[in-house]
């Protein structure tokens, strides 16, 4: 009973990312799990103290992303596995997906893989319903609540939030899933965790250990750009009284006809 | 001729808003296009699918695909793009349309440009603009792959067509892939959200930060929404203190919006919060402190208290709107 938890590292959601003179996006600031993934690292853990299982934190990248399953085996995930060699160098999400799913086949034994909703670098999720079908494997996503998790029966039952919204889904496992924000409230590392995980460590699995070839990407990233600056300065609406201030407002939005 | 299809999501036999902005956009490419309906009973869909620019449509309606599940919905999908090879496939960038294109374009080993707000065709090639790290910088991202090309495209960032009623075309039916025994999900039950706007789709939203300064400070948010129509948002600190559930949360964690008016109440403005809806067209903050970040952003500000500002903004709207 193996339940493997793929992660990432991103820039600290403060930072100031911009694109550079050369068409690079830099940031000064540290790297850190991406948000999404504090809960899906914290999703495992818990389910490892519920139902005695074995985890996996898992990425895919360069060493960098070493910070994200650090964290994962901090707050308590049984080992960490990095799949990295140059062909993965910007992989696209068919190439990502191709290396998660040797990464799982490989461990053998998984009934469950997890993944936060999104990578809030790349703002895209499609690698989590690609490695469903490149596995073979149902995927739910965005799953708010676990419900029910038989292992050895092999079902799960998960609550999951669409736009109109909430459903409750069965399922068969193995599966594929990922979790919104609030699905649990997220485990920090502590002093002891942190210096554990800073020992543990990392093997490097390349595309030779796995016996893949991460194949052809679909898609490139041809161009980066700062965002347009928002038109224009705030105009600020003053009054003697909130009736007049609300007037005047709303007189502006007709004028700019918003309304 | 360029072949566009589109899968369209429907919901409690209605076209959602994402689906008729996805086919507004596949008119703008050139070509031919057809409408890819899945469901059980779908024939009123059909129908608004033609209205709303629809060529053709190709129906699958069957009780396997009664409510979306990944695998029959996937399944279906790559078999019809698989037998028809068209040149594009697009679809809304919602919780369903992610689901069914990543999965489909995974099968058929095609490219995705998942998320695009600008979306073109170049030498038979689709190019996209889709924004990274929440927004702070735009990528340009391209097709690769040859053969067929998938693309899904952020809500409220392409027109939907005028629908026309005079509209309608060729239905082709088609058969499901999967039987029900081989389908490894079921969807037990559904509980609707409270609000009656979706955040995503929603023209305007009103937004409650930690001004609001408890639950009960959600009434003059709400109250302002009604009259407005619009969706009810709400920053991350006030998801946390569990003074409103998650579903409304706006921001890197939550959703990102891009409505035409969006109105901040007691918001701060952190980054993570912007990140979901800088994109805004027009920004209304209302603030105590006039210092706070959102003003940075705002189209109009106003420095003041949220609960004397909004139920006067809610007695004018009213007079204005007639209500």
């Amino acid at each position: 009973m193996h339940v493997v938890v793929v992660t990432k590292s991103t820039p600290d959601t403060a930072a100031k990312v911009t694109v550079d003179g050369s068409g690079n996006v830099t940031w000064k600031e540290a790297m850190v799990i991406n948000p999404w993934d504090e809960y899906s690292v914290t999703e495992a853990v818990l389910l490892k103290e519920a139902h005695n299982i074995k985890t996996t934190v898992l990425t895919v990248g360069e060493e960098a992303h070493n910070e994200a399953v650090k964290q994962g085996l901090a707050i308590g995930c049984d080992q960490g596995i990095r799949v990295w060699d140059s062909t993965l160098a910007n992989a696209d999400s068919l190439q990502y997906s191709r290396a998660v799913a040797a990464a799982v086949q490989k461990l053998g034994d998984v009934d469950l893989v997890i993944f936060g909703k999104e990578q809030a670098d790349t703002g895209t999720d499609q690698h989590v319903y690609q490695v469903g079908r490149k596995l073979g494997w149902n995927v739910i996503g965005s799953v708010f609540k676990i419900q029910e998790i038989d292992f050895a029966g092999k079902t799960i039952k998960v609550v999951r939030l669409v736009e109109q919204g909430k459903q409750v889904v069965a399922g068969k496992l193995p599966a594929v899933i990922s979790v919104v924000k609030d699905i649990n409230e997220p485990k920090y590392p502590s002093f002891m965790g942190i210096r554990k995980a800073s020992k543990a460590e990392i093997p490097v699995w390349d595309g030779a250990a796995l016996g893949v070839d991460f194949g052809l990407p679909g898609v490139k990233v041809s161009a980066y750009q700062n965002p347009p600056e928002r038109a224009g300065k705030v105009q600020m609406i003053d009054g003697d009284s909130a009736d007049e201030k609300a007037r005047k407002l709303v007189e502006k939005l007709f004028e700019d006809k918003v309304l | 001729m360029t072949s566009v299809f589109v899968w369209l999501e429907h919901f409690d036999g209605v076209l959602v808003q994402p689906s008729r902005e996805a086919l507004g956009a596949a008119g703008t490419l050139g070509g031919k296009i057809t409408g890819l309906v899945f469901g059980k009973n779908v024939d009123a869909v059909v129908k608004a699918a033609f209205h709303a620019g629809a060529d053709e449509i190709i129906k699958v309606d069957d009780e396997t695909l009664e409510t979306f599940r990944f695998e029959p919905y996937v399944a279906l999908l790559t078999k019809i793009v698989k037998d028809n090879t068209p040149d594009i496939v697009l679809a809304g960038h919602t919780t369903r349309g992610r689901e069914i294109m990543g999965g489909a374009a995974a099968d058929l080993d095609k490219g995705l440009l998942a998320d695009c707000t600008e979306l073109s065709l170049e030498g038979g090639r689709l190019k996209a603009v889709h924004p990274v790290y929440s927004g702070k910088v735009l990528s340009t991202i391209e097709i690769v792959s040859d053969g067929t090309q998938f693309a899904t495209l952020r809500g409220r960032a392409f027109t939907p067509n005028e629908p026309d009623a005079s509209r309608s075309g060729n239905v082709i039916s088609a058969s499901p892939v999967l039987a029900e025994s081989d389908i490894a999900s079921k969807v037990e039950s559904f509980e609707a959200s409270v609000g009656k706007v979706s955040l995503s789709d929603a023209a305007i939203i009103v937004s409650g930060g930690r001004g609001v300064g408890g639950p009960e400070g959600f009434a003059p948010i709400r109250e302002l929404a009604e009259v407005l129509g619009a969706a009810v948002g709400a920053s991350r600190a006030t998801v946390d203190a569990g003074w409103i559930p998650y579903e409304h949360q706006v921001g890197q964690t939550g959703k990102v919006v891009s409505p035409d008016l969006y109105i901040a109440a007691g918001i701060s403005g952190a980054i993570q919060h912007q990140a979901g809806m800088r994109t805004s067209k027009t920004i209304v903050a209302i603030n105590k402190d006039a210092d706070a970040p959102i003003f940075g952003l705002a189209t109009y500000g106003i420095v003041g208290d949220l609960f004397e500002l909004l139920p006067a903004l809610t007695k004018v709207f009213k007079e204005k709107l007639g209500k």
